[in-house]
């Protein structure tokens, strides 16, 4: 199976562990996996500040990019970039060239988890982590992707990982992109209550699927001196693998 | 001050709500409440989003054919013997209003809840216009702020939600309340104190939750039972409502109470539900004369635009319930009557961009807001929308941040610029990164220097977070994956040729 990687700018930058695992696990499960050097940024960074025409060009680069090598999937590391790839086709409603390849690539692109779940059919990855973690649902993989199921899932299955459940999950956690940097008043006061709530669940590492909010909970635990290991659920699902561990699912989920 | 409840700029009102620790844990608590009883009551139903979908339809309907069901509702309302009046700007309404205040000779008039009369600031004209009138705000809340020398409302369900028992009980010690501060003690005392108000009472004013266009009749929707009295007692009744309060028929009243008390308070139907009108022939109550001012104030202007869609909000307050940027900033934050995402998009369509134009920043855009809408706005969305409007305007102005915003949209446009930026950002962040010893968030911090400072938007990341600088191009996802392939290609032609041998 050939699948386009969507590696995001945020991971592009700031994460390579999280890149890297995804692509191991990914062909631990048979994918042959494709990195177009093209592409960029989904273009929330600009979309979401209103600047719409500017951001024309982003989201039609990136089309472009990840359409360049044929595919069957395309995969992503981040709930919210791919909710936005998601979202192409109404973005590119009225550029009547772009729009039909704006289904196409909407159509075929996963957030890494979902795409592990939903299509792959994995149950259980293999993986082995021994500790205490909470898993951060970020809002536009939960709200604008709609996917609430997979992380946790697959998460089930990570020998030794005992996962505690979060307060008030569903408070987002502050990052919002340029928000973040726009208004810093009100973002650290959301982060802060995050932070707070992390911290009573007793978890040494903090799992999510979207390095976005990872980077800013993990710069303000940092930033605060407190202790937590941060990790993408594909590091999670990148840990001690033992390939005989790894199960598929029966049943296909709906 | 119409809609506005501060002159400050918004980061100063974000800096004084930080300091209301009260109010801050009175929100969370309010909102984590709400949470658990909202949702139970949209479960009873079953099909939730089914509900939401019919609520949606019969609002879009409603807004897409206002023209003719404004007209189909005041003819019905004429038909019955009472008066519509058509109040473009918030100077006509007060001003008609005023006029049946001179004409009834009214000396007492009690008032029920209402959005737009506080929107229209009425009270305080009136009051200004007439030296020997009274005027009472029966709904408990609005009674304390009234109190307490008209104090701003902070939610337009729970307009009190700032204040606390104590507060309250301070508030009424100073009408003669002698109890403690339970908040039954409280009620109580409130309502002797209203009730005898009430039999005096010569002219009712209330707001409207829906006007029924095919019967004429105005529904109102509470739990404290003051606007039916308000509607009994006095002879005359005025009913302020926006324009967009219409539903076609009563059969759409009752999907919308339905999503509306489960949305605002999380009940199946608040105590009272009543539909009322001009007292008609056989009736032994309800107003003689009856008159509903249908107030515009800026309100078409969202007709055929981006932001048509606001206009089919019901006031159920459910978004600021789950807005994680109300739950610290608070109503007093937003700094308008209309708070929380509601507030952010409506403010600068009533408002204008100059008092209101950075509303709409202040959202993370969670989404949490759309989710919960009974009918479905999308306001994360109507968000976006308003900054595309508002940085037209700050291109004009220039600035910093509008600079760097034009130079992420160049550099994430072009792919040999992107490509530069993974190369070049290390060595740039490094130019505003300093060595120190935290090193407490694992698997992310590295023991190497840490951006926390910087201009424009890096400083305003910085000012609350450490940022890693970027790893060496070589140790880049990029240069990573393109290796790894390399030796993938490497481990293939070694197996080929071994097995060519
Ligand atoms: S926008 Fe929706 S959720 Fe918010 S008050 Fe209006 S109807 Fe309720």
């Amino acid at each position: 199976m050939k699948v386009v990687i969507f590696s995001t700018c945020v991971v592009d930058l700031e994460f390579p562990n999280v890149g890297k695992a995804m692509v191991e696990v990914l062909e631990r499960f048979g994918c042959d996996c494709y990195l177009p050097s093209d592409q960029i940024c989904c273009g929330q960074p600009t979309y979401n500040s209103g600047y719409e025409k500017g951001t024309q060009r982003t989201f039609r680069n990136q089309v472009d990019a990840l359409l360049s090598v044929e595919s069957d999937y395309i995969v992503g590391p981040a709930g919210s970039c791919v909710a936005m790839l998601r979202e192409y086709p109404e973005l590119l409603k009225d550029d009547p060239e772009y729009l039909g390849k704006a289904r196409i690539l909407a159509a075929k692109t996963y957030e890494f988890s979902q795409f592990l779940w939903r299509i792959l059919g994995v149950e259980n990855a293999g993986a082995e982590l021994n500790g205490k973690a909470t898993y951060h649902r970020s809002c536009h993989m939960t709200r604008l992707l709609g996917e609430a199921e997979s992380p946790y899932a697959l998460l089930e299955h990570v020998k030794g990982l005992e996962m505690v459940p979060l307060a008030n999950a569903h408070d987002c956690c502050g990052f919002g992109g340029t928000f973040s940097a726009k208004e810093p008043e009100i973002s650290k006061q959301m982060v802060d209550e995050k932070v707070r709530h992390i911290e009573e669940t007793g978890a040494e590492i903090l799992v999510s699927c979207d390095p976005g909010c990872l980077m800013n909970i993990g710069g303000r635990f940092n930033r605060l001196g407190k202790p937590i290991k941060i990790m993408h659920l594909a590091e999670v699902l990148n840990s001690n693998v033992d390939e005989r561990r790894i199960t598929y699912l029966k049943q296909m989920p709906v | 001050m119409g809609i506005a409840t501060s002159d400050k700029p918004l980061l100063a009102r974000v800096k004084e709500s930080e300091q209301d620790k009260f109010m801050q844990a009175s929100v969370a608590k309010a909102q984590d409440a709400q949470h658990t009883k909202r949702e139970d009551s949209r479960a009873l139903l079953g099909n939730w989003e089914e509900w939401r979908e019919l609520g949606e339809q019969i609002r879009q309907r409603a807004i897409a054919y206002l023209p003719d069901y404004l007209e189909e509702f005041s003819n019905n309302v004429d038909k019955n013997g009472g008066d519509v009046f058509f109040a473009d700007t918030e100077a006509d309404a007060v001003d008609y209003i005023q006029k049946i205040v001179k004409e009834t000779g009214a000396k007492k008039l009690v008032k029920s809840k209402s959005m737009v009369t506080t929107e229209i600031d009425m009270d305080k004209q009136l009051l200004a216009l007439n030296k020997g009138l009274a005027l009472m705000e029966t709904d408990l809340a609005e009674f304390i702020l009234q109190k307490d020398n008209w104090d701003e409302p902070t939610h337009i369900v729970f307009p009190t939600l700032h204040k606390n028992r104590d507060q309250v009980r301070e508030i009424f010690m100073k009408l003669g309340y002698e109890g403690d501060n339970d908040p039954e003690h409280l009620a109580r005392f409130a309502r002797k104190y209203l009730r005898e108000y009430f039999l005096q009472a010569d002219l009712g004013v209330t707001g409207c939750n829906f006007a029924v266009a095919d019967t004429g009749m105005i529904n109102l929707v509470t739990n404290e039972g003051n606007a039916d009295l308000t509607m009994a007692i006095p002879k005359t009744q005025i009913v302020v409502m926006g324009m967009e309060r219409i539903v076609p028929t009563m059969a759409d009243a009752e999907v919308l109470d339905n999503l509306l008390c489960r949305s605002a308070v999380g009940q199946k139907l608040t105590s009272y539900v009543t539909f009322a009108g001009q007292q008609v022939a056989g009736e032994t109550d309800g107003p003689e004369n009856f008159h509903v001012v249908i107030v515009d104030n800026r309100r078409s202007e969202a007709l055929g635009t981006q932001f048509q869609s606001i206009l089919q909000c019901i006031r159920c307050g459910a978004c600021i319930n789950v807005c994680p940027v109300y739950r610290h900033i608070g109503g007093h934050g937003y700094g308008s009557i209309y708070p929380g995402p509601i507030g952010a998009v409506l403010s600068p369509i009533l408002g204008g961009y100059e008092k209101f134009g950075e509303l709409p920043y202040a959202s993370s855009l969670c989404g949490a807001c759309t989710e919960t809408c009974p009918v479905k706005i999308p306001l994360h969305k109507l968000l976006i929308q308003h900054r595309m409007v508002y940085t037209d305007r700050l291109k004009m102005q220039g600035g910093l941040n509008n600079f760097m915003m034009e130079v992420i949209g160049i550099g994430t446009g072009f792919p040999f610029l992107f490509r530069s930026a993974i190369r070049f950002g290390r060595p740039g962040l490094r130019t505003m990164a300093h060595k120190t010893d935290r090193l407490t968030a694992l698997n992310f911090i590295k023991d190497e220097p840490l951006v926390d400072k910087g201009p424009g938007l890096v400083g305003g990341w910085a000012d609350v977070r450490d940022l890693p600088i970027p790893p060496k191009h070589k140790e880049s996802f990029r240069s990573w994956f393109a290796d790894h392939k390399q030796q993938q290609k490497l481990a293939q032609a070694q197996k080929d040729n071994s097995s060519d041998k």
